[in-house]
């Protein structure tokens, strides 16, 4: 893992001091409203409904047991003793009163973390793949690149005033798990002829209001070229991005209004202006992270503990079939930690529940977690003989939900319960959905089923993105559930299509029952996704499902 | 014709901890909306809004919401508001539990 060098560290820390200050300003009134938010903002936080929420970045999702030790610490002295990780990797702190968040950013910074560019008009935290540095089917460890691209962007000078938000994600599998087709700039590693690693460059990606898959604006860019590259692109998008509409502003609609070949010609005049000026202390940095990134020392051993625990305990059986991941080392595995207990809030821990992750990671996993973009916790390095006692320690804590990629495996953005920009709740729909499945006992059986719900139209939730999609709305004073069907996060990315006019709060799960139960009818075999049945047979089905007979019959003729 | 004025309630958030607070007849802020002030007249609303915009180092992003008289005091109309009032429905944080506390 990538540790703080003096710069880092000096930074990190006049940051906190500085707005220590700033918060003082304000208490005492010395800045205004007005003047204060920009510079809250810059440090994370927000004011929502009920309370100021602090939004602290987990760099590509990477953490060590002291950091996650460290969040619990936060969670128990500051809020009120439990944290919500998000889609972006990132963790929020839902209750800090103001006076206090100086004080949790110092103890940020005791374990090298921070809430910079979290938040504004800036480049905000990087993303990755969750499985990086551990994933079987990785060509290599994105991360380092995603810390280079940290160093970057953080206070970079000409990237602070940026038309609207900018969002990169990167992969080094060919399996996409960072959704990077939905991002600003998409990075996913690919080898040239020559079997030389370098980025396939995904651009003007993105959810929200106008959700759009990210083009592909270079095949194929070597690995040196990375950062004036993105330089470039963030540059020509700074001076070409509208600054007149807050909803035309993001980069997506740059390349759809002036078109993916001009961006192109735009972004290769200036990398080609910005390539010379690089002159290769990227890459020396480069190099000194990586080597930071080297792989745990894998072991060699027996893996009989495993073999007789899955044999003779059903319990463990479902939990390991369900929440393991191949690993790239023999006799290791990819642990899932569901944060998704069903009826428990997406995304969310308790301090004891992050002690223990932490304990596990140094015990038994090289002292590494990451955060998934689907708010799960992961420890991506355990022997598969440690597996036995991970799980039981899970257990105990209320962390072995076997379901990860299930239907109760529910992304649910923090909603009205919480944002001060949602029209509608997620969580209790996300509660309900999970508890319904558990009662029925059908999520084994029905497979792969990713289900995403926002709480407006800003999609946080990724439901454009969702096998099954729900957008909450407020449709004239009241709650309104829209439903999308067909969306994809991977690299076989696509948007969700509407299935028609929304339900009302207390109709919304037995509609998602229906759609469930018309896809177990139709599916062609146990092995037939929702997904696929979907793509097979279309909107239809599930259109008789939702709405009746006739509206599946306008469906099939349409 | 001049449409029906919806009566309103001033709200905010405090500067301090961020909690939901409402302006109070006798210029006070409340984290109780049973102890706000109604109002049913349009002018003076506006007027009541303007002086609670200037408590700035109080309060942040005060505006009118629609409410109704019940019997108490002022309720929300719109569920935006009844969650500001109550707390979220996850968890028993929030006012709910000062509203258990005093029940």
């Amino acid at each position: 893992m990538y540790t703080y060098n003096e710069f880092d560290e000096a930074f990190v820390r006049s940051r906190v001091a500085q707005f220590r200050a700033q918060v003082a300003r304000r208490l005492d009134g010395s800045l205004t409203e007005d003047e204060f938010k920009p510079l809250r903002l810059m440090n994370g936080v927000y004011l929502q409904l009920h309370a100021y929420m602090l939004r602290v970045a987990i760099p590509y999702g990477t953490l060590n047991g002291g950091q996650m030790r460290q969040l619990a610490y936060l969670a128990e002295r500051f809020d009120k003793g439990y944290g919500h990780f998000t889609t972006r990797q990132n963790i929020q702190y839902n209750w800090p009163k103001l006076p206090d968040i100086p004080d949790m950013l110092d103890a940020l910074a005791d374990v090298q973390m921070h809430a910079i560019q979290t938040s504004g008009n800036t480049i905000r935290n990087v993303t990755a793949d969750h499985f990086a540095g551990a994933a079987a089917d990785e060509i290599e460890d994105p991360r380092p690149v995603a810390e280079l691209l940290r160093q970057w962007s953080t206070d970079h000078p000409e990237f602070q005033f940026l038309p609207r938000k900018f969002k990169i994600a990167v992969t080094g599998s060919p399996n996409d798990r960072a959704v990077t087709r939905a991002h600003d700039i998409g990075l996913r590693m690919v080898r040239n002829a020559a079997g030389a690693p370098g980025f396939e460059v995904l651009v003007g990606g993105g959810l929200g209001r106008t959700p759009m898959i990210g083009q592909v604006v270079r095949d194929f860019l070597p690995k040196a070229d990375l950062l004036p590259y993105c330089e470039a692109i963030v540059s020509v998008y700074n001076l070409l991005g509208r600054r007149d509409n807050k909803y035309k502003a993001r980069v997506k609609i740059t390349v759809h209004e002036n078109g993916l070949e001009t961006i192109r010609d735009l972004v290769e005049q200036r990398f080609a202006e910005l390539r010379p000026l690089f002159s290769g202390v990227d890459q020396d940095q480069l190099a000194a992270i990586e080597a930071q990134f080297a792989a745990p020392a894998f072991v060699s051993r027996t893996t009989a503990a495993f073999d007789a625990t899955y044999a003779t305990d059903p319990v463990f059986r479902s939990w390991a079939d369900t929440n393991l991941a191949e690993h790239r080392a023999a006799g290791y595995a990819i642990v899932s930690v569901s944060l998704k207990a069903h009826g428990a809030t997406p995304g969310d821990a308790t301090a004891t529940q992050m002690r223990v992750l932490a304990d596990l990671a140094e015990r038994f996993g090289h002292d590494e977690l990451r955060i998934s973009h689907e708010q799960n916790v992961i420890l991506p390095h355990i022997h598969k003989a440690d597996l036995p006692a991970v799980h039981a320690a899970l257990k105990a804590e209320g962390l072995a939900t076997a379901n990860i990629g299930l239907a109760s495996d529910i992304i649910a953005c923090p909603g009205m319960d919480y944002c001060a920009l949602a029209t509608a709740r997620s969580i209790p729909v996300a509660q309900e959905l999970a508890l319904r499945f558990d009662e029925l006992k059908v999520e084994h059986d029905i497979g792969a089923l990713k289900i995403k719900i926002s709480g407006c139209i800003n999609a946080c939730g990724h439901h454009h993105v969702g096998h099954i999609g729900i957008l909450g709305l407020d449709r004239a004073g009241v709650e309104n559930y829209q439903i999308t069907l067909g969306g994809d996060g991977t690299e076989t990315a696509a948007i969700g299509e509407r299935t028609g006019p929304g339900f009302a709060y207390d109709e919304i799960v037995p509609a998602v029952e229906r759609l469930i139960e018309a896809y177990m009818e139709i599916r062609e075999g146990a092995d037939e996704t929702f997904l696929q049945t979907y793509r097979r047979l279309g909107m239809a089905p599930f259109k008789t499902a939702l709405y009746g007979e006739q509206a599946g019959g306008r469906a099939r003729a349409a | 014709m001049s449409r029906k004025f919806t009566p309103k309630i001033v709200t905010a958030n405090a500067l301090r901890d961020g909690d939901v607070i409402y302006l109070t007849e006798d210029d006070g802020w409340s984290p109780d909306i049973a102890k706000a002030e109604l109002i049913d007249d349009e002018a003076h609303a506006e007027i009541r809004l303007i002086f609670a915009s200037q408590q700035t180092g109080e309060v942040v992003g005060a505006y009118l919401a629609d409410a109704v008289a019940d019997t108490n005091g002022p309720k929300p109309v719109h569920f935006r508001e009844v969650f500001r009032s109550r707390g979220p429905s996850n968890y028993a944080h929030g006012k709910q539990t000062v509203q258990q506390d005093r029940a």
